[in-house]
């Protein structure tokens, strides 16, 4: 197996440039073959939201995604791998958060994106708290029994 | 010894602060019975803490389940379920 994987993860309050972490991550490499990147956004169904207000615990939020992270570089032939997750008040549009997964081939870079995102939902400890137009407090987003379920498919370790 | 404890979301709301020091009487030894005895100390703490089974617990910011032992933790630190990505 390749060098032990090398990730990059970051909380921070500003947004991202999804367009300058991929070449940030690739640049001056002719190794890798496949980026998969993927992008969470704030969302508004009803057009009553105005805001996601993400709280996190700061220290353990960067290293349970280091941890989560290290897991995906053992379990995939990685060749590079971002994550950084916002908080503070985000609006609808706004980005949330970001995945970059690099590999020689695309498979494991799609399936350590995907596992990534499985155990940030599941894992991280950020919670989202609604706020509304109206300017009342819609209260906190609940967790989805279809995220825990998500997560639980990667326990089995993938075929050899 | 002094354990700090930290709270997030709605149970920082209802215990109605961020964080404490405490001192942990005799015969807590685990997260369970941390729980138990916080459930005991007012209100707030009841209106957090009466279903259990949903909190989360991170000892030295690593995630813990209930029946782990709580001795040496530094920081304990209570959540609901967590709702990031």
């Amino acid at each position: 197996m390749s060098a032990v994987l090398v990730a990059t993860v970051r909380i921070q309050r500003p947004d991202f440039d999804v367009a300058a972490e991929i070449a940030a991550l690739t640049q001056g490499r002719v190794d890798i073959g496949a980026v998969v990147t993927f992008s969470g956004l704030c969302r508004d169904e009803q057009g009553a939201l105005s805001a996601l207000e993400l709280e996190h615990y700061p220290g353990m939020a960067e290293a349970e995604i280091g941890r989560i992270a290290t897991e995906a570089g053992e379990r995939w032939p990685l060749q590079g791998l971002t994550v950084i997750h916002r908080h503070g008040k985000i609006a609808p549009g706004e980005n949330i958060v970001l995945v970059v997964a690099a590999s020689a081939h695309r498979q494991a870079a799609f399936e350590a994106a995907d596992f990534l995102m499985d155990y940030l939902k599941s894992r991280a400890p950020f919670w989202k708290k609604e706020h509304r137009t109206d300017g009342s407090e819609g209260g906190w987003v609940e967790a989805k029994e279809t995220d825990t379920q998500a997560a639980r498919r990667w326990k089995r370790p993938p075929s050899e | 010894m002094t354990t700090r404890l930290i709270y997030f979301a709605w149970v920082r709301e209802r215990i109605g602060m961020p964080e404490e020091d405490v001192e942990l009487p005799a015969g807590i030894e685990t997260v369970a019975d941390l729980l138990r005895w916080l459930r005991s100390r007012g209100e707030g703490y009841e209106h957090a803490l009466q279903y259990p089974d949903v909190i989360r617990v991170a000892i030295n910011q690593e995630h813990v389940d209930h029946r782990e032992k709580i001795s040496g933790a530094r920081e304990i630190a209570l959540f609901p379920p967590m709702t990031g990505g």
